[in-house]
């Protein structure tokens, strides 16, 4: 199909012909001609965020919670550079958005026009790829393709800049041709390798699955075929902060979490074992500490999309880059066609090994009749919710950690966090995301009351779009994870890493028309949680926690997993030089 | 030469079939890369490069197929064996790279480069320049009566060779192209 349109309007009907259903956007002057013909259509709904950042946030959220690209329009000059937290954002953790921006008429390219900014050379460190279209019979095509990049190997942000008399000017709209593209990245592993990983599968005596992001990325049936072949084989299998609910906390070979918060028997089991094998996480800097020391007696295999994460900073023996899904789909096979072996004498020794660690019982915590714990909140939430279709975001501090490690996940896009970047910021605008994406699921941003506040305005949104997103505010009036590291490395000189002058959220949340609830005995916790779960919009609950409770387990920055802190009673000697080592 | 294996049928996108050593030591490599000739494609390759923290020796682009619309981009560079395999799965996930060839693992390779040199001196210096010139095959482009501009061809530590020989005989300026390289044979 091919039609005579102007560029305004093919925008509008090369996302209709992408199957897209919801643009998070915030107007300006030189996106005027695509607000326009939002304004004449209904097919796809516009959601007015408060900030760009939020818009791109709010498109990451929708993301991972449908697996399909999320979509933000922004104006040209200061939208484009709000949109930059945003992109870098979705590019660590590689989620799939296509972000609009309007640019200057090309005629005033490089004239330092108003709100003119160079927006593909600003982001382009920070998308996958980017476009600037300067003609629009060129229009049609780019979005396509943005489209294509966007969700095709390795996902990520794309951007297109759409300079204003493009959109204004009629061109030819082409509809999506299949493989136009010559980006094709390849998705089958090589055979040789994955058998050669089975054979290890089958030798191997104390074999671990450390999983990431990769398996939710590769789409539901990729998380379908990881619960087979981990309980076929029984391995155990732990996973990366951003793999969470690849493989459900109820399954009965689940460690917990790895990492610098992670469980002690997940590392300790990384740190033992005898095969590693990595599907779709990245060996990052907080799941394998001090490098030197990194599982030191391990094959590792490494199951990856992207040739370059392997051997970038662990040298793996058995490299398998290919689509999660359908290398586990080929893994199967093959151990299947082998006779389905495993050292079954050795495993069971090594789950009597990981049993022993799990004794430890590292998320244990001294509980308190006067203050609400964090970790107590979040237990009563899990209690209260975990039957629920739930989604959960965080924002980032010492409440992610804790929400990781208390909140269990049974299924794939239910869990969303900002893990590469870290970003503050990113929960409340990625609940909304999801709220949209999933209007009668139950949306939670688990929240630290200085995170939050980053991006509050978006209260603006959920209370005109009567989103129920439910705000759970952990508020310990620290940057809690700021002043842990100050406790434990900077000699307890807390410099700037308090919540002053904090707002009162109830007034606040009342303020935006939205429903405010504040609780600080733990007597009147489970009433307030019910409080806010039956509450049918928007609401901000805070919770005033212990002021200076610590994250723990903990491997401080450069130690190895076998160094990892357990609570209080090991932070001692961090301060000095050996550290306090444990095992 | 290399501690870099490539295993057989690989040449695109082909890092992740090595199998590095993490040795310390320095190689320098001649990549080529195919390219989108597409705005922005140049600064992309070179981003990559600061950003991550790579060294650039020496680069050189220009288009190769005008009908297919790419460009070659050939770069001399060094690092570790494990940063060069960096380098290339880096390269190869650009969206618009359509292939990377290590040209010093898969070669061999013919190198070379062009370089534009002006000599100025008077008597014994300028018979002497114009002498080594004609061994180096090095042509004269440009003369007067006490400046030679010198045009040589050749791999890259040939022209190091002849530049240093012209540094006391009254090396003025020196203009290079980087290097070109293609691999031997078919
Ligand atoms: C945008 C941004 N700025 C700064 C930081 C550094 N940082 C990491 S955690 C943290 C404190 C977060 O405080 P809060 O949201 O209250 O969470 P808590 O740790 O108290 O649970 C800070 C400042 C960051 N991650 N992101
Ligand atoms: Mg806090």
């Amino acid at each position: 199909m091919t039609t005579e349109m102007t560029g305004a309007k093919m925008v509008i009907q090369a996302l209709k012909d992408q199957g897209v259903d919801t643009v998070f956007g915030y107007p300006g002057g030189a996106v005027l001609p695509i607000y326009d013909e939002i304004f004449q259509q209904n097919e796809i709904r516009h959601i007015l965020v408060r900030h760009e950042q939020g818009a791109v946030h709010a498109a990451e959220g929708y993301a991972r919670s449908t697996g399909k690209p999320g979509v933000a329009l922004v104006t040209s000059g200061p939208g484009a550079t709000n949109a930059v937290t945003g992109l870098t954002d979705a590019l660590l953790d590689s989620i799939p958005i296509v972000v609009l921006t309007g640019q200057v008429p090309t005629f005033m390219i490089g004239s330092d026009a108003f709100q003119e900014a160079d927006t593909v050379g600003i982001t382009r460190p920070c998308t996958k790829h980017n476009w600037l279209v300067k003609e629009t019979d060129a229009l049609a095509q780019t979005l396509h393709e943005a489209f294509h990049v966007a969700t095709a190997g390795r996902p990520g942000p794309v951007l297109i800049d759409i300079p204003k008399d493009v959109q204004f000017a009629t061109g030819t709209y082409q509809a999506p041709k299949p493989a136009a593209s010559h980006y094709q990245p390849e998705v089958k592993g090589d055979l040789e390798e994955i058998t050669e990983l089975v054979a290890a599968i089958e030798k191997a005596e104390r074999p671990v699955f450390y999983t990431g992001g990769g398996v939710i990325n590769s789409g539901p049936a990729a998380s379908q075929l990881l619960r087979e072949l981990v309980d076929a084989t029984g391995i155990p299998i732990t996973s990366t902060l951003m793999g969470l609910g690849a493989y459900p906390a109820s399954g009965e070979n689940w460690l917990g979490m790895l990492g610098m918060h992670g469980l002690y028997e997940a590392n300790l089991a990384m740190h033992g074992c005898d095969l590693m094998i990595n599907i779709g996480a990245r060996f990052d800097d907080r799941i394998t500490g001090r490098l030197d020391a990194f599982s030191p007696n391990s094959t590792k295999a490494h199951i990856d999309i992207d040739p370059s994460s392997i051997n970038k900073v662990i040298r793996v023996d058995i490299p398998i880059v290919g689509d999660v899904g359908h290398v586990l789909e080929d893994m199967l096979k093959v151990w299947k066609a082998r006779g389905r072996k495993t050292n079954a004498p050795a495993l069971a020794k090594w789950h009597e090994e990981i049993a022993t660690w799990r004794k430890v019982n590292c998320l244990a915590y001294t509980t308190s009749e006067e203050t609400i714990k964090p970790q107590y909140a979040l237990q009563r939430l899990e209690a209260l919710t975990k039957d629920r279709d739930r989604y959960i975001t965080t924002e980032v501090g010492q409440h992610q950690m804790w929400a990781a490690q208390y909140l269990g996940f049974e299924d794939p896009n239910r869990w969303m966090t900002s893990g590469g970047l870290g970003t503050m910021g990113y929960g409340f605008p990625a609940s909304i995301g999801a709220q949209i994406a999933h209007p009668d699921s139950l949306v939670i941003n688990v929240a630290g009351e200085a995170s939050w506040l980053m991006n509050m305005q978006e209260m603006g949104t959920a209370a005109q779009y009567r989103l129920p997103v439910k705000q759970f505010i952990l508020n310990n009036e620290r940057l809690g994870m700021v002043r842990q590291w100050q406790e434990l490395l900077h000699g307890e000189r807390y410099s700037h890493s308090w919540s002053e002058s904090l707002p009162d959220f109830v007034k606040l949340a009342e303020a935006f028309g939205a429903k405010g609830i504040l609780v600080s005995d733990p007597k009147d916790l489970d009433d307030a949680i019910m409080e806010m779960l039956n509450y049918e919009g928007p609401v901000l609950f805070d919770c005033l926690v212990e002021k200076h409770e610590n994250c723990f387990p903990m491997i401080p920055s450069g130690k190895a997993h076998n160094e990892m802190l357990l609570g209080e009673a090991d932070t001692q000697g961090v301060i000095q030089a050996g550290g306090a080592v444990l095992v | 030469m290399s501690a870099l294996h490539i295993k057989k049928g690989s040449t695109r996108h082909s890092a992740y079939n090595l199998r590095p050593t993490f040795s310390d030591v320095q190689e320098r490599h001649t990549i080529a890369v195919l390219v989108e000739n597409e705005p922005g494609v140049l600064a992309r390759v070179i981003g990559l490069f600061s950003g991550r923290g790579y060294n650039i020796e020496s680069l050189t682009v220009a288009e190769v197929d005008h009908t297919g619309h790419l460009s070659r981009i050939t770069i001399v560079t060094n690092g570790t064996p494990q940063v060069i395999e960096q380098i290339k799965a880096q390269l190869g996930r650009i969206v618009p790279v359509h292939e990377v060839h290590d040209l010093t693992v898969e070669g061999p390779s013919v190198e070379r480069e062009l370089a534009i040199i002006k000599v100025v001196g008077e008597g014994e210096k300028r018979v002497e320049a114009l002498r080594l010139a004609d061994i180096f095959r090095a042509n004269v482009v440009d003369s007067t009566l006490n400046s030679f501009v010198f045009e040589i061809t050749g791999a890259p530590d040939k022209i190091d060779a002849f530049a240093d020989l012209m540094r006391p005989l009254g090396l003025s300026e020196l203009a290079r192209t980087g290097v070109a390289a293609l691999l031997r044979g078919d």
